[in-house]
């Protein structure tokens, strides 16, 4: 097995698909001759040329366009949009929400939208209000949007190649942050499906559900809480929509207790979503209200301390665990 | 060609009605721009400063040359690149320096960052992050000072490679459609990030795309900023007497990486020389000496002044506060 960095790991999933697949393309700002605003397309211009790896110009709103567009013709093309960073992907949204969501079930079927976008979402460091935002809950809210957030190197290989041959719009969310963690990545291919999830970390006394960076944040605080012998367990649902929730509420049904970690705004996020999925599915199960751990409800403040103070750590995770366990 | 140069060159700015003094401040304030932001590049190596930080260097004549020719009741918009301009409109070195180090004395209290400065006294209207994301604002700026009866204008500063965004189009056709008094300065320095402007437009005449819109437009060498001033006094009283718009291409080019972390393999090392030759400080500086308006000891003496003012607000940025936790919830609803 290699050790990849995510970055490196999302490369060989794009690699690889489009090595077997000549319809697969992948477009956005920068993504060729300067082989990627966070390195992640590196050397793919280089080996599939212009036809296949595309620099746009700085228009969000046409290219995720022009990609939908080639993807509904039903003739074999399957882009791959980069967007620099979600935050720009706001001006694409009519595209994706208005046009990609609803193509297919507008015709009664008759199209499909095979098309990733794909690019780094979540605050990052010190990049100011507009560049710091996790926007899962946005694209999660849109029926006919698959919605997937991996936070390790092997995930991420496995999800996005199952995102590249999904025939549905998919929505990648990646972290800057995140970029160059490692791990361990198996040399023969593999998908990791749609729609499910995985055990992070296995435990017994509560729940701690996250996703991208947050994953890192819940096993850390695991971390802590085992030396207090509080045992805990991580699920990452790593596909947000459709929602493992089979894994989610089988882990509460065990532990009894649950806190959710999410880098995005507290109202109506995904964390609202599972928690009520938990609170009206395994009532009978809890010990007490599930607990969301989110960042501050504010635009992100530039000042290190404040987005320190605003953004989701292991304390702030460990503190609703023993809210949750009364301790 | 050469000849009009010459004949120009003997009194080029004589009809603008320029002081000395204010020719001596167009000079200060784009040394101060190249003083600071070289300042903030050295701070930012240190790991006082963080996140992106996009410099102005190699610009300053195109923001100095618009901004001297507006009236302290005018308005200014720009993108992310936005320190050289904040000066320029005489926000005070110490608050933009603390603004990088996201302390609480920053022009934006240490909750903008380096994209996002304001200062609504000024008329400094920001500092945003998204590509083409504030001309519409700019044109609205323009609609209520019209709306309100007032003969302010705005001007709006933008990379060329904001010109392909849909919201651009759209704001060029109302501010026509509706005769709004803005001006849009589109910074044409050749890149939008690392993609050359041919690469990521089509056709060649940036300014022409107003042409579609028949807004008033042209192309103007950005930098020299008694270019820039001449273009855009006579904008400036199109929208002050007619309400009406104007498009400027100003052509320059920045030295420096598009932000810090960008090593700007994409050009070369001789297209970069190629532009210092005509820097717009030195050559500026050195005009000034020929006029008669300047010695050569004065520009070093503004030099080690400016060089000192920028020394106290790194000291003034490093001593101030950070922001205290309390202002954390501060101001997300009037
Ligand atoms: C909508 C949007 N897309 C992408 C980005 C990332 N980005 C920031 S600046 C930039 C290049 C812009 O170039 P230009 O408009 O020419 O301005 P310059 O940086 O040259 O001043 C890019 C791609 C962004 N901030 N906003």
């Amino acid at each position: 097995m290699a050790v990849l960095q995510i970055r490196e790991a999302i490369n060989q999933a794009i690699a690889e698909e489009m090595e077997r697949d000549p319809g697969v393309f992948i477009m956005g700002e920068e993504v060729a001759q300067y082989n990627g605003a966070y390195k992640v397309t590196q050397g793919l211009w280089k080996k599939y040329g212009d036809k296949r790896v595309i620099d746009t110009p700085i228009t969000e709103a046409g290219f995720a366009g022009i990609g939908i567009g080639a993807a509904m013709t039903g003739i074999g093309v399957r882009p791959i949009v980069e967007m620099m960073t979600w935050n720009f992907a706001i001006l694409a949204f009519d595209q994706i929400m208005n046009h990609a969501a609803k193509a297919r079930y507008m015709s009664s079927g008759q199209f499909k939208v095979p098309i990733v976008f794909r690019g780094p979402n979540g605050p990052a460091h010190m990049l100011g209000a507009q560049h710091s935002q996790a926007l899962e809950s946005m694209v999660a809210h849109v029926p006919g949007l698959i919605v997937m957030t991996p936070s390790t190197p092997y995930d991420a290989k496995g999800m996005l190649k199952a995102a590249i041959r999904d025939d549905n719009p998919v929505i990648f969310m990646e972290s800057e942050l995140m970029y160059g963690i490692k791990g361990e990545v198996p040399d023969e291919e593999y998908l990791i499906p749609i729609g499910k999830g995985d055990i992070k970390r296995d435990g017994s006394d509560v729940t701690i559900i996250a996703w991208t960076k947050m994953v890192a944040v819940a096993l850390k605080a695991a971390e802590e809480l085992q030396k207090e012998g509080i045992n805990a367990e991580v699920i990452d649902p790593r596909t947000i929509r459709p929602l493992d929730e089979e894994l989610i509420l089988e882990s509460v049904r065990k532990t009894n207790r649950c806190v959710i970690v999410e880098d995005s705004w507290p109202f109506a996020s995904v964390g609202t979503e599972i928690a009520h999925r938990i609170h009206t599915k395994a009532f009978d199960d809890l010990d007490a209200p599930v607990e969301k751990i989110n960042a501050a409800d504010i635009p992100m403040p530039y000042a290190e301390n404040l987005e320190h103070e605003a953004m989701p750590n292991a304390e702030k995770v460990i503190t609703a665990v023993k809210k949750v366990m009364y301790r | 060609m050469k000849e009009e140069k010459k004949k120009a060159k003997l009194a080029r700015w004589v009809d603008l009605n320029l002081s000395n003094e204010k020719l001596i401040k167009m000079y200060r304030d784009m040394l101060h721009i190249r003083r600071f932001e070289e300042r903030a590049a050295q701070e930012y190596g240190k790991g006082k400063i963080g996140g992106f930080c996009h410099l102005y260097i190699g610009q300053e004549a195109t923001g100095v040359g618009a901004i001297s020719a507006l009236r302290e009741d005018d308005f200014i918009y720009t993108a992310y690149r936005d320190h050289g301009l904040a000066l320029a409109r005489g926000m005070e070195s110490k608050g933009c320096m603390a603004e990088l180090f996201g302390k609480a004395t920053g022009v934006s209290k240490g909750i903008g960052g380096s994209m996002h400065f304001y200062d609504l006294a000024k008329g400094f209207m920001g500092g945003w992050g998204i590509v083409g994301g504030h001309p519409p604002l700019a044109a609205g700026s323009a609609f209520a000072t019209k709306y309100q009866g007032r003969d302010s204008v705005t001007i709006c500063f933008m990379g060329e490679a904001s010109t392909n965004q849909g919201v651009f189009h759209e704001t060029l056709n109302m501010a026509q459609l509706w005769k709004l008094p803005v001006i849009f300065i589109c910074e044409n320095n050749g890149y939008g990030m690392g993609t050359a402007i041919s690469r990521a437009m089509a056709g060649e005449h940036l300014f022409e795309k107003a042409a579609g819109y028949e807004m008033a437009r042209g192309a103007v060498n950005g930098m020299d900023v008694i270019e820039m001033y001449r273009e855009m006094s006579v904008a400036i009283n199109r929208a002050r007497t007619e309400m009406l718009p104007t498009f400027i291409e100003a052509r320059t080019y920045r030295y420096r990486g598009h932000s810090m972390s960008d090593p700007g393999q994409y050009r070369t090392k001789e297209e970069i020389e190629e532009y210092k030759k005509r820097d717009p400080v030195e050559t500026f500086g050195k005009e000034l000496i020929a006029e008669g308006i300047l010695k050569e000891t004065d520009l070093e003496a503004m030099d080690e002044l400016i060089k000192q003012e920028v020394q106290e607000a790194v000291e003034f940025a490093d001593a101030s506060p950070q922001p205290s936790l309390d202002v954390l919830h501060n101001n997300i609803y009037a």
